[in-house]
Formats: structure tokens, sequence, C-alpha cells
């Protein structure tokens, strides 16, 4: 299967991936190719077979709701690439007329 | 003071040794780091990424004190260990290889970090490997390749290719690694030493930077099988954090090798495995069947589907698993999250983000990501109908010898292939173990495959540890 420019770009999006130019054509021809090459489970007969997303095929493994030690703020927050107190810092990601459109 | 390697290299030994009061574990750290100054001096294998002098030396010191008292530390007592670097140890550099966590210190210990410490073992560093595990070769790491320490021109395999080498080239006598299609089984094999992979749910994944949930695991490498038995065994366990894990124990039965039938699956010397590995592990057939052992001959008919339905799973996770670095709460960020993911992510593990991300995307979820779990179903099938007539199967770990550094790289689908013996384990969350068996005439690495049932370790070890014991020097 041939994977179109758009198509690639549609991924890219979803994957919140931006390829170089240089990159793109090259990449795109070796998914296609994979694509390709994976096609051939379509000769595997398949009907009335169950999906097998897991080893274990485990269902509602639960603990008790009781709380438990974590991780103090200071030991998380030692990462964090930008923080302000106890918080993590993040590029703002909503715009003022956002915030009216969701007050009116 | 120089260990003698009839010592060193064998944790059993070694840890026997320091415990006796032989050896201190201090002078047992000052030679790891010795060998692996020479190792990098004479040969640049460039087998870690990270080195922990100060906490090795201090646990050292712990340990050395505890032994004054008469307490025991454990069954690793003073043993170096060599961990790859997706598996997080607390205060200690952790990167997966990759920019994206290059400055990336973990607050917490892996469980199984924890279970090697509580052992008496002494974490070393961490090793190079491909980067987030998405690799056969060892070629793809941020912080540059790995040589073969048994045949610098050629590759030593991976994921796990740091965690090989570092074993194979004398640094350490054991290294931890992680195997989500071969990832510890194939670097075994090219580096002509030991590495299994345990039945899924037997290891604790916490701590265990994920690439395909439903497939990874962790597990030891070794000169010797009986020192992967042990590590195995500690490592193993119940884990409050990882709901996967079942908590089933591995110890050793003793069962002979000749109650045993162990199949020999065609489809395991078919097209794409070469001559030389099919003629080499013929020849280990019949040198077991000369030394009693049963075998039959046994067909696994899904088996060439197997890269197709591995690839397809795996990097469906890994799209959904490795959605978190996004220069958020950690790891690398830029200006925003799409050059943040772009520049931090090497060009294997994009490629394969967009693949899963197809696979799972609206209009082909149906056609690739669904079948291929179907797929995966008739797999784990056939490994159950073949293990109702035999006990175990015997075959080769890789279809081919170690190849050359940059072989493959043009080409990625041809790497991939590299896995096909060793994929259908994982997918059906079975144990595996690679030995030494042979090696071509240029020098490089052949390793034999053994596989269990689920949860049938004792008679893989079994038969790893009489093989090399019958066969290895």
């Amino acid at each position: 299967m041939e994977i179109e420019q758009s198509l690639l770009e549609k991924m890219e999006t979803l994957s919140v991936l931006s390829l170089q130019e240089g990159e793109t054509e090259n990449l795109r021809q070796e998914l296609s190719s994979m694509v390709d090459y994976f096609s051939q489970l379509e000769e595997v007969d398949v009907e009335s077979v169950e999906p097998l997303s897991h080893p274990l095929e485990l269902k509602n493994v639960d603990r008790e709701d009781e709380s438990e030690k974590t991780l103090p703020p200071e030991e998380a927050l030692d990462n964090a690439p930008a923080r302000d107190g106890n918080y993590f810092e993040v590029p703002r990601i909503l715009n003022d007329e956002d915030h009216q459109t969701h007050d009116s | 003071m120089n260990i003698p390697d009839h010592i060193y290299l064998h944790a059993n030994r070694l840890s026997d040794q320091i415990q006796e009061g032989n050896i201190s574990t201090e002078a047992v750290v000052e030679e790891s780091y010795r060998r692996l100054e020479k190792t990098e001096e004479d040969h640049a294998l460039n087998t870690f990424i990270t080195t922990c002098e100060e906490s090795a030396y201090r646990r050292a010191s712990k340990i050395d004190q505890q032994l004054e008292k008469g307490i025991n530390p454990g069954p690793l007592t003073g043993v170096p260990v060599a961990v790859k670097d997706n598996i997080c140890t607390k205060g200690i550099r952790t990167t997966c290889a990759s920019k994206m966590l290059e400055q990336f210190v973990p607050p917490y210990d892996a469980t199984v970090i924890e279970k090697l410490r509580n052992a008496g073992a002494i974490i070393v560093g961490k090793t190079n490997m491909d980067e987030f595990a998405m690799g056969s070769s060892g070629e793809n790491s941020a912080f540059g390749h790995t040589k073969n320490p048994r045949a610098e021109q050629h590759v030593p395999g991976g994921s796990s290719s740091g965690s090989a080498a570092s074993v194979a080239s004398g640094v350490v006598p054991v290294a931890i690694g992680s195997d989500t299609g071969g990832s510890i089984r194939q670097p075994a094999s090219f580096c002509g030493i030991t590495g299994c992979k345990p039945t899924y749910g037997h290891v604790s994944r916490y701590g265990l930077v994920a690439f395909a949930s439903s497939l990874d695991q962790i597990g030891p490498l070794a000169h010797r099988a009986e020192d992967c038995r042990i590590v195995t065994n500690i490592i193993s366990g119940k884990d409050q954090h990882d709901m996967t894990t079942t908590g089933q124990q591995v110890d050793k039965q003793n069962r002979d090798i000749d109650d045993m039938t162990v199949g020999v699956p065609e489809e395991f010397f078919g097209e794409g495995v070469s001559a030389v590995v099919q003629e080499t592990i013929q020849d280990t057939i019949e040198t077991l069947s000369s030394a009693g052992v049963s075998l039959q001959q046994v067909s696994l008919p899904h088996t060439k589907y197997g890269i197709a339905t591995y690839y397809l799973i795996a990097c469906s996770e890994a799209s959904s698993n490795l959605g978190r670095y996004d220069g958020t709460l950690f790891g690398a960020r830029e200006s925003d999250m799409s050059s943040t993911r772009t520049s931090g992510f090497g060009k294997e593990v994009k490629r394969r983000i967009l693949l899963g991300t197809f696979a799972l995307s609206e209009g082909y979820a149906n056609q690739y990501y669904r079948r291929a779990l179907k797929v995966r179903r008739l797999i784990k099938n056939d490994f159950e109908q073949v293990f109702e007539q035999v006990d175990l199967l015997l075959g080769p770990t890789s279809p081919t010898p170690p190849f050359r550094l940059g072989e493959k790289t043009e080409d990625p689908l041809q790497l991939y292939e590299s896995d096909a013996l060793t994929v259908t384990c994982n997918l059906a969350g079975l144990p595996g173990i690679s030995v030494p068996c042979s090696q071509t005439d240029e020098g490089l690495p052949i390793g034999l495959q053994i596989i269990a049932p689920a949860h049938h370790e004792p008679k893989m070890f079994q038969l790893a540890e009489q093989y090399e014991t019958d066969n290895m020097p």
C-alpha cells in the first residue's frame, strides 16, 4: 500500500511529530514498503479467531482503595524542565479568546 | 589485585569467594572498573553510557561491613552488575540511549534493582542500547554504537547491546537487559554468551521504561545458564507496582534430560536462515541425540507471520507508550511539543511511532492492528499444541551470524527480519534462553535457543545447563 504524503502528514499530526524536508520522502517510502510487507497477514484465515492483546488475558486486577506513600513534591519536580513552586511550568495552551468564548 | 576470570566471570563462585572472606567487595568493584578502563582503552567498545563509581564503592563498603559483622548480604554478595539504560536507577542517570532522556535522573529504583541490591549485588553502570529498546544491532543509540567484543567489525546485536558486550568482554559477570522481540537472546547469541527472557509476568516491569507493554520482559545475561537461573530467581516475583506480575517462582527441579522430548520446529530452518546457522544447529541436534535426548520434528505453522504480527503490535503499543515524551513533566523540552519530539527521538523511534499510529488509526486499525492480534492468538495456539507433544523446543536464536556494522542500516525491514526466530516467544509470553553453541570459521558466534512452555523455566534451565556442561570448556 502506498502511503500518500497527505496520510503521512496526518500521522505526523496525530503523533505530534514534524519531519524535516529531507526526511519525509525517504520515510514515506520506507513506511509504504513496511505496510506492504505487513499485508501478508491478509492471507491468514482469522475467521472466528479472538484477538489476543495480552499473553495473560488478565481481568480486573485491583487493589484496596488505600492511599500509599508516593513521591514527595521535591522529588517529583526534580526532572521538571521548568517549575514554579510546586507546579510544573508549561507553555501556554489556551489564549485569551478561548477564555472569553468559555465564559459567554 | 587482579581477580582471575574463572572466579570473576561466574557470579556464583565470585559471591562464594567474597562471603568466605577471600576477596573484599571493594576489590571486586575496583576490578570491574579496571577491566572496563582497559577494555575501552584497547577496544573502544562503547558498552556503557554511565558508570556510577561513587554509589558502587559506597555499596561495596556497606557490604564489606555487613560481612565483617557476620551478616549474609545475599546470594549475589558483591557481584558487579551492569544494567541496561532503560531500567530506572534512583539517582543514577537513565537515558534509554535517547537525547529525549539525556539528563533524566529517576527518583526511584525499578523493582528489579531493589531485588538485586537486596541480594547483595553492586550496580556498576548503565549500558548502551538501541534507543528506547528499538533495534536489533546496537546501532540506534544516540550515544554511538557498541562493538561486538568477539568481532569488532560486527554488531553485538540489540537492543541490549551494551549489556551483552559488557559480559562478553569480561567487564562484569552479570548484566540485566530487556527483551521485547529478542533483545536479550539475540545479542547473547551474537556475543557468544547466555541470555534469557523469562515467562511474561515473572519479572516486574515497574521501572522498566515501556516500549511494548504486552511484550517487554526483563532478564539476565551471563557466561553460564546457571548464573542466569540464579539471577532470574532473584529478580522474579509478584509486585504490587506491576499488575501483570503473576508471582510464580522459578527453581531447579531435578529432571533427567533422558526423560524429556525436545521438538525441533521445521520453520526455524526455513528460508531466511543462513546455511552456516542451519548446519551448526543440525550438528548440535545430532550431538544432543547421541547424548540421549529424545528429539522430534514439529511444526509452528504461523512462524513466518511472526515479524509482521510483532512489528504491528509492538509499534502500536510504542506509539501509545511514547506519547508521554512531550517535554511537560521531564525529559528534553524545546519551544513546543512537536519540536521536542522531533528532535528528541532518533530516526528508528520516529519510524516506529508513525507506523504504530498508522496501524491504530481510523480506517486502518481493523485491517492491521486487530488482524495482527488475531494472528497473535494463532501463534500462541501453535505453541500450545506443540507443547502437548514435547517438553521443550530447540532451534537457532538468530537466522544469521552477527552481521557487519552498517550492513543493515539502509534497509530497516532487513534488520527486522533478524528477529524472525525470537519474536514469537514474546507474542506468546513464553520463556526462552540462548546459549553459546558454536562459531563460524571467521569466529562469529552462533547461539542455540531453547523455548519452554509458560512457567516451565526449570526444564529450560535444566537442558541449557546440561548442554553447557557437556559442550563448553
